[in-house]
Parts: structure tokens; C-alpha cells; sequence
């Protein structure tokens, strides 16, 4: 290869990659820009002037933190049992012989292969069925985000678990560990960076998740539903800020969660 | 059977196992496998993969159950317990630190699982031992190859068990680390007088540290021994071909002579060999002969590599040399028999003879008492992995 | 000096292969049973039977309504009536969730590349960059581009002087700012399995490849592209399938004559109430998508990821 080739495949791949980040980072950008929007009208998607309001009250569009509350509650809650749920499924599929495995991976696959628009009306489908569509609401949207949650935590936990070496809970029983304290002692710490994983993955697409909700959200408002209904009428720069604070917290966790995997390496 | 326990220590049969058996499925790992380590012995498994040798040591260490047989330690019945049960303790062979852990926490962990006071005394003790006293903070990827390999030993010694199991402790390290090593194990053995079963496919290995080898092939063990007895004296062409290198010549016994020697006839030379080292006294046997036994004189009798055996040795004449390397402290003749046969010749490099060239005519001359007679009925490429690969390389 | 034969040919450095069989092979299938049992059951009632009783809803007799309650008629005429009514939203979600598959993959393969070898010690800070879109909300997100996009913006006055946009054109509400949207948002699920899956390649593999065919491109070519091809495959799913069933994007940045089968999906089950044809939407949705996602891994060659 010439040098130029040779500097060129250094160099422009990378410039390449800073414009794709850039691109993916332009509307996080807005997201903060316009969270200090004072906009003109209430239909207005421009920046008009600057403005702290929306940082110093964010509660003022009605509803809207009732909404995100809502949604944080119903994002803990479908983390726990899609967490919970998932990994028991990951540890069956790592760790024991049963009849009807590649059924069952089957049937874990295919929830990340649906389309949520087919996921959320199915559900919808059967509610509507079994006689519950006039009681749809804070449980549906609980049962439908761990359902599709689940996969992923079974896809995240699986994957730590099969690259965990056996021998290490082998050694720890050689050790004198029955199997209770190898679990404990042994697996489930090397286990648990995917668990968390898991979990984090879990909570971004249940607090995220709009499609599903909406079909079966009943009148229960959760923060996506509550930014759908409210591009209709015209957006509280407000939403702006919930965005900001949940994009600064989620790095915020993520920068924690490297330094202290540098300081205590597992 | 069992090697002579040369330690001098209460001999008391350590590790016993008696007729165990262990199928996966169809196929037998271990064969009827009766064994048994006396307490304080250096002992290595030896064989090829896929042997048995280490599906023996995961029965012993609890890792597997045997399909059938016993399995004791001084005299006690281990073969159905747990593996945390067992006053055995095991190296495995990569390791298997836990990455979560410390060294200091990797080496306390079985003290800590056994709720032992004074844990680090101990740890640090042990440490010490294998020279890693100041690594206690550090993390097992943040140590070498050798480093780890010597957590792994400290690990496991630091629980005093009744039985060290080693698997391939040395396969991850490079040659020269692993000599190194080899030495080290040794001295740690001595040190701490634990019986070591150590299991290796490597023979330099298990004769440099083994007081007692037991080579295992398909299952079963072939034989059993001293290394010096068992490369003196082989008894099978596995164990001839697997334990260094051996020339095994075709012949019929004709015989005994005066020196209690059977005499054999190996196209129409008559050679003799003790009958000690004798697997079969009658009909048709394999002549085996260590290629570093043999010298090489010039047929014209312009002397060559000389070896001056004297009369009464066993010669073979009429060969052709067809290739010589130069291995440094040796040099390696292939030397091409009337009877079709290549036979291996290795010679000091003393510097006190003048080299051979190929094409050059030569006798073979060794001592009787170098040679062993095994059972022509065997395979004679047992165990002969160069002679395997070549095959399959070819085939 | 037991033997001289050199210590690789006998050891060949080789791992021991007994056969030894994991020790959970022996662990009971029973408990094995009880730690699937909640989650499959989740999944069968929550995710299988709807799917069924989709299937089955799209079969009922239209005539009927939420009220009055359906007849199971077997009424495939409404599969016909969904694809005739509704072609434009089916041939347009395809299309806008190619293209926007495309450009996610044109644009994520020098991402994941440069991220996998040409990154360094930033590697997992660009991996941190990668994902953190997701940290925001979809739909903020998505709102987002329609300041990015607004008529007065810097976008459209920027394609404007340079005429590629007319003095009135405008990019919101159009084609373009819905596959923008689409392939903005799925984006780094092309970025991550394109980078596991680059990030596994033995770069001495490429170096070989250099040698052997003394050219960059060529080497990338035979070596690295088909290498990459499980994480393309899994990429290019991952991105179509959401995309293909999403109406976030054509509801936020199009119009209705944008609208993808999603919008119609929800404006017949939520507004219209017409559960039949809507059902008949879904499924025809899922098969097309299943034919699709099939037909193509079996073209790449890859069954292994099913």
C-alpha cells in the first residue's frame, strides 16, 4: 500500500466516524438547547430566546411529572421482574439439559423480532378479549414492559454466563465451597456486571417505550405518552428538560460505573 | 506394582483406586482402573490426550463420578462424596483464579469456606512460598503466566490436603518458564512432603519430576514405575515409543545363552537381551534398543563413533547412513538397514570422533544389557506421535 | 536427554481432549424446569397467546364492533380488504425501513470499524457515544429533529444557498425527514453487533489478507466484510424490523401521506376501532416480515443466527 493509501485508511475511516457521532449526537444537542427555549408559541419547534424558566420550574406543564413519575415507577418495577425473570431463564439455558431447548430459544428470540406496533395491538388483541379493555392501565403497561424486556435480559445475562469459565465454580467447590457458597461467592459476583446490565437495558426500554404503551395504557399518562399527546397541542420546553436530566444521569452512571470498574477491575 | 516409595515416610497407601470405571455414554474413559499413590509421592499420570488421565483426576478431585469402582484416601471411601468434601485439593489447568477476587482472597479462599482463624498468617506464609509476597493486592490478570500458575499452587497447598491434584499445570507456560517451574514444583513438593498426583502429556515433564509414572493409554494403565525403569525398560511399544524413542527390530527367539541373555535372530543376526527386560521369551519379538545406546563403527573398520562395547555385544551390520542432523549436544544419524528398517542412532558430540556422512556404510553396536524384548503382537508405532502425525499428514 | 525429538512435535502444546463433559450435563433437568417456568410462562401468555388471539381477531367478521362483539367467521376477505385499502402504508413502511437500513449500515460501518480497530484507548468512550442517544427519550429525541429539520433552521437554509432545496422546499413533513428520523434512531443497533462482530476479527487474519492480495480494498473485501457479516446480518434485522413497524417517525416529522402501516395500525385498533382489519394489518406485517428476515439471512448465508 502507498503512504498515502496507508495514511488515508488511518485517517478517513476515523473522520468518517466523528461525522456518524456527530450526526447521532446533533439532536442531543437540540434536546439541551432547546430545554433553555423560550418559545414563541406554544407550536413553535424553533429557539426563539433563552430562558432558565423551564430549568427553575419544571413542574409547570400539567401533568407531565406525575407522567414521569409514572414512568419511573412502572420502569423500576418491570426492571425488578424482567431482571428477576430473565436471569433464572439465562442460568436455565447456560447451566442445565432440558428437553426443548432450541423451543424455548425460539421463543425468546421472537419478541425482539416483532415489531412493537404487532406486540402492542396483540396484546391490545387479547385485553380486549378477556373483557379488560375498560381496566387497562398501570398493570397492563407493567406486564406488556416486562414481557418485552425479558428477552433482552435473557440475551445480556446469557451471554456473561456462557463466557464464565466452569472450572472457576469447579475450583471454588474444589475449595471447600458447597454449592450454595460457589453460587454465591463465586458465580454470581462474575455474573452480576451482566445482570446489571441487564437491568439498565431493561429500565432505558420500559421508561423509553411509547408503541406498546400506547396500546394499552388505558388512561394511565407515562412520560412518552404524555410528549405524544402533547405534540399534538404543542411541546412544554419542559420536556426538554426531563430529556437533559435523563441523558446527564444515564452518562452520569456510566462514567461511575467505569471508574469504579477501573478502580476494583472484576 | 506400585513404585517403591523411596521417601522413607510411613508408607501407608495414600490414594487407592480399585477397579473404577468411568463411561460417558458409550465410550469408556477409564478402564477397570486399579492404582494406588503412596502418601508423600511425587506421581505423575502420563499419556496422550484423550487418554483417561485427566477424567482419573477429576473422579479423585470429585469432578466426576465414577461409573463403577472405589475411589479412598488412607484407607476412607471418597468416591461418592462432594468435591468440597474431599481432603484433596486441585491445580487446574488453566488455573482457574477468580478473577473477582485478590491474590490474598484467591489463596484464603479455602481457609475462609473452612472458617480457619488466622487466615493471614497463613496466606502470607504460603506466599512467601512461592515467592509472590508482595502480590497479595494484586488482581490474577494483572500476573504473568508463571505468577499465576504458582497463585494456583499456593491456593490449593495452603489447605494442606491429604492429595495435591496438578492437570497439566505447565501446559499454558512457555518452554522455557515451564522447565523453570519444574523445578520449583519439585522443591515445593519436597518441601511440603504432600502426595502430587500430577497429570502431563509431556514425558520430559513427568520424568523430571515424578518419583513414580504410571503411563495411561485408551483407559487403562500400561505400565507403572520409576522413570528410569520405565524408560529402561519398557514394557510395551506404547510405552517404548510415548517415553522417548526406541528402535524396534523384528526377530525370533532361538534361545538362551551362558549370561542368563535370550537369544534372539533378527535377519540373521543373532542379538542377546537380559532376560529381566525380556515381555516375551518365545516366538517372534519386537528388539528394542534406545537410539542414544547405540554406536555407530564404520564398516571399512576405520573406527567411526566408536563405542567399544567389546566382544559379546550386540551388533548389527551392514547399514548405510541416509541422513545426519546436528541437534548440538548430539547429533541425530538416521542409518538405513539391508532389511529396508531405518533405525535412529543418537551420538555425543564429544568432539573425539570424525563425523559420518550420509552414504557412509556402518555396524550398530550396543550392549545386551541395553536392550528389551516386547511382544511383537503390538503395534510397533504405539504411541509414536511423530510417526502419527507424519501418517495422518500423509494419509 | 530422554529423547531428542523437539518438544512441540510431541507436545504439539496440545490441550488435553478428554472428553470431560461439563458438570452441568448432570445437574436435574427439574431444576432446570422451575427457573424457566415463570419467565416462559410470561412469554406464552403475554407474547404467544395475544399473538394467537391476533390472528384469530383478524379473522372475525367486520360487521361486528366493540360493542356488539365479533363473529369468528373465518373472514379472510379481511386480509384482502387490508392490503387493498392500505398498499400505500405497507409498500411505503418497506421502503422507508429499507432505505433507512441502508443508510444506517453505510453509516455505521466506518463507526463500528473505527471503533473496533482505529480507536484505541477511546474505544469505550466511543462506545459510551454510541449508546448514548438511547439515554434520552425516543420521542424527545425525535422531536428534536423537528428543530433540527424546521423550515427556518440551519439545515434548510443551508441546502437552500446551496440550492439543492428551492427557496420554499422544505425538508419536514417530507420523505426525507422520516427516513432521517428512522435511520437516526435505530442507528446504534447497526453500530453495536457490526462492532462485536468486527471486534472478534484476529486483525493477523487481515494482515494475512494485506499480504496475500497486496490491497487494501481488496483485502477488506475478502477478508473483513465477509468476517463482519454475522454482525451485518444481525445489524441490518435489528434496524429493518423496528423501522418497519415504527410510526413515531412518520406521526412526528411526516405527514399522513408519510403514514407507514404503524399509523393505520394504531388509528384502526385506538381511533377507528376496526379490530379485524387492523389485526389483519398486523399479521400481514409480521408475515412480511418474517418472509423478508428469512429469505435474507438464508441469501447471507448465516441460519446459524436463528
Amino acid at each position: 500500500m502507498t503512504r498515502v493509501g496507508r495514511w488515508v485508511s488511518d485517517h478517513a475511516v476515523m473522520a468518517v466516524a466523528m461525522l456518524v457521532l456527530f450526526y447521532m449526537f446533533l439532536p442531543i444537542f437540540f434536546v439541551v438547547l432547546m430545554s433553555f427555549n423560550d418559545p414563541a408559541s406554544r407550536l413553535s419547534y424553533e429557539f426563539d430566546a433563552f430562558t432558565l424558566d423551564n430549568w427553575t420550574s419544571p413542574c409547570t406543564p400539567s401533568g407531565m411529572c406525575g407522567a414521569v413519575v409514572k414512568s419511573l415507577q412502572i420502569g423500576f418495577l418491570s426492571t425488578v421482574g424482567s431482571t428477576l425473570l430473565g436471569t433464572l431463564v439465562a442460568f436455565a439455558l447456560v447451566r442445565h439439559r432440558f428437553r426443548g431447548r432450541a423451543a424455548t430459544s425460539l421463543l425468546i428470540f421472537l419478541p425482539m423480532a416483532t415489531p412493537e406496533v404487532v406486540m402492542g395491538s396483540s396484546l391490545l388483541a387479547l385485553f380486549t378479549s378477556a373483557g379488560l379493555s375498560g381496566s387497562l392501565g398501570f398493570w397492563s403497561i407493567l406486564v406488556a414492559h416486562i414481557m418485552f424486556c425479558l428477552s433482552f435480559v435473557v440475551v445480556t445475562v446469557k451471554a456473561r454466563l456462557a463466557g464464565l469459565d466452569s472450572s472457576l465454580e469447579q475450583a471454588a467447590m474444589d475449595l471447600y465451597a458447597n454449592e450454595w457458597q460457589a453460587f454465591w461467592r463465586v458465580t454470581f459476583p462474575l455474573v452480576f456486571p451482566g445482570v446489571l446490565a441487564a437491568a439498565l437495558l431493561s429500565f432505558s426500554l420500559s421508561f423509553d417505550d411509547f408503541i406498546v404503551t400506547n396500546f394499552n395504557h388505558g388512561n394511565t399518562i407515562t412520560f412518552p405518552m404524555y410528549v405524544w399527546g402533547a405534540a399534538q397541542r404543542g411541546i412544554p420546553p419542559q420536556v426538554n428538560v426531563v430529556g437533559t436530566v435523563m441523558f446527564a444521569v444515564a452518562l452520569l452512571l456510566v462514567v461511575l460505573g467505569s471508574v469504579g470498574r477501573r478502580r476494583r477491575p472484576v | 506394582m506400585a513404585g517403591t516409595a523411596e521417601t522413607g515416610r510411613d508408607a501407608g497407601a495414600d490414594l487407592t483406586l480399585t477397579s473404577v470405571t468411568k463411561r460417558f455414554g458409550g465410550f469408556v474413559a477409564v478402564d477397570d482402573l486399579d492404582l494406588v499413590v503412596e502418601q508423600g509421592q511425587f506421581f505423575a499420570l502420563l499419556g496422550p490426550s484423550g487418554c483417561g488421565k485427566t477424567t482419573t483426576l477429576r473422579m479423585v478431585a470429585g469432578l466426576e463420578e465414577p461409573t463403577s469402582g472405589t475411589i479412598s484416601i488412607a484407607g476412607k471411601d471418597i468416591s461418592r462424596l462432594k468435591p468440597y468434601k474431599r481432603p484433596v485439593n486441585t491445580v487446574f489447568q488453566n488455573y482457574a483464579l477468580f478473577p473477582h477476587l485478590d491474590i490474598f482472597e484467591n489463596v484464603a479462599f479455602g481457609l475462609r469456606r473452612r472458617g480457619v482463624k488466622d487466615v493471614a498468617g497463613q496466606v502470607a506464609e504460603m506466599l512467601e512460598l512461592v515467592e509472590l509476597g508482595s502480590f497479595g493486592k494484586r488482581r490474577p490478570n494483572q500476573l504473568s503466566g508463571g505468577q499465576q500458575q504458582r497463585v494456583a499452587l499456593a491456593r490449593a497447598l495452603i489447605n494442606r490436603p491429604q492429595v495435591l491434584l496438578l492437570d497439566e499445570p505447565l501446559g499454558a507456560l512457555d518452554l522455557k518458564l515451564r522447565r523453570q517451574m519444574q523445578i520449583e514444583l519439585k522443591r515445593i513438593q519436597t518441601e511440603v512432603g504432600i502426595t502430587f498426583v500430577h497429570v502431563t502429556h509431556d514425558q520430559e515433564e513427568a520424568m523430571t519430576m515424578a518419583d513414580t509414572i504410571a503411563v495411561m493409554n485408551a483407559g487403562v494403565i500400561e505400565q507403572m514405575g520409576r522413570p528410569s525403569e520405565l524408560y529402561d525398560s519398557p514394557a510395551t511399544t506404547f510405552v517404548s515409543n510415548f517415553l522417548g524413542q526406541s528402535n524396534l527390530i523384528k526377530a525370533e527367539v532361538v534361545g538362551r545363552d551362558g549370561d542368563d541373555n535370550v537369544v534372539v535372530d533378527a535377519y540373521g543376526r543373532k542379538l542377546g537381551a537380559p532376560a529381566s527386560r525380556a515381555r516375551r521369551t518365545d516366538g517372534t519379538v519386537w528388539v528394542g534398543v534406545r537410539p542414544e545406546k547405540v554406536f555407530l563403527a564404520r564398516a571399512d573398520g576405520r573406527g567411526g563413533t566408536d563405542g567399544g562395547t567389546g566382544s559379546g555385544g550386540n551388533v548389527l551390520d551392514g547399514g548405510t547412513v541416509s541422513d545426519v542432523s546436528f541437534i548440538g549436544v548430539s547429533t541425530q544419524y538416521l542409518v538405513r538397514m539391508p532389511w529396508g528398517q531405518e533405525l535412529t542412532v543418537f551420538e555425543q558430540n564429544s568432539g573425539a570422533q570424525d563425523g559420518l556422512r550420509p552414504g557412509d556404510r556402518v555396524d550398530l553396536q550396543w550392549s545386551p544389557a541395553h536392550t528389551f524384548l516386547l511382544d511383537a503382537d503390538q503395534d510397533a508405532h504405539a504411541g509414536d506421535e511423530t510417526y502419527a502425525a507424519l501418517t495422518q499428514g500423509a494419509g | 536427554m530422554s529423547s531428542a525429538a523437539p518438544a512441540g512435535v510431541v507436545t504439539g502444546g496440545s490441550v488435553d481432549n478428554d472428553p470431560v463433559p461439563r458438570r452441568r450435563r448432570r445437574r436435574g433437568a427439574s431444576t432446570g424446569y422451575l427457573l424457566l417456568l415463570p419467565g416462559l410462562l410470561w412469554l406464552l401468555i403475554f407474547f404467544v397467546v395475544p399473538t394467537i388471539q391476533l390472528t384469530a381477531t383478524s379473522l372475525y367478521d367486520p360487521s361486528g364492533s366493540l360493542e356488539t362483539g365479533y363473529a369468528m367467521t373465518g373472514s379472510f376477505s379481511n386480509y384482502w380488504q387490508a392490503l387493498s385499502t392500505y398498499t400505500g402504508p405497507f409498500l411505503r413502511s418497506l421502503l422507508y425501513a429499507g432505505v433507512a437500513t441502508v443508510l444506517a449500515l453505510l453509516l455505521a460501518y466506518p463507526l463500528a470499524y473505527a471503533i473496533a480497530f482505529k480507536a484505541g484507548r477511546w474505544k469505550n468512550l466511543m462506545l459510551v457515544m454510541v449508546i448514548a442517544p438511547f439515554f434520552t427519550s425516543f420521542l424527545v429525541r425525535t422531536l428534536a429533529w423537528k428543530s433540527i429539520l424546521s423550515d427556518n433552521g440551519a439545515v434548510v437554509n443551508t441546502l437552500q444557498a446551496l440550492q439543492i432545496l428551492g427557496p420554499d422546499g422544505r425538508l419536514l413533513a417530507t420523505s426525507v425527514a422520516v427516513v432521517t428520523g428512522l435511520t437516526y434512531n435505530f442507528l446504534p443497533f447497526m453500530v453495536l453487533p457490526l462492532y462485536a462482530s468486527l471486534e472478534k476479527i484476529d486483525l493477523r487474519l487481515v494482515e494475512a489478507g494485506k499480504d496475500l492480495y497486496a490491497n487494501g480494498f481488496t483485502s477488506f473485501r475478502k477478508i473483513t466484510l465477509p468476517l463482519s457479516m454475522p454482525g451485518l446480518v444481525a445489524g441490518t434485522l435489528l434496524t429493518f424490523i423496528p423501522a418497519a413497524g415504527d410510526y413515531i417517525n412518520a406521526e412526528l416529522l411526516g405527514t399522513p401521506r408519510q403514514s407507514m402501516i404503524g399509523n393505520v395500525i394504531d388509528s384502526l385498533f385506538l381511533v377507528q376501532l376496526d379490530y379485524p382489519i387492523a389485526a389483519a394489518c398486523s399479521v400481514i406485517l409480521m408475515l412480511a416480515i418474517v418472509a423478508m428476515v428469512l429469505f435474507y439471512v438464508r441469501r447471507a448465508g448465516t441460519e446459524e443466527l436463528l
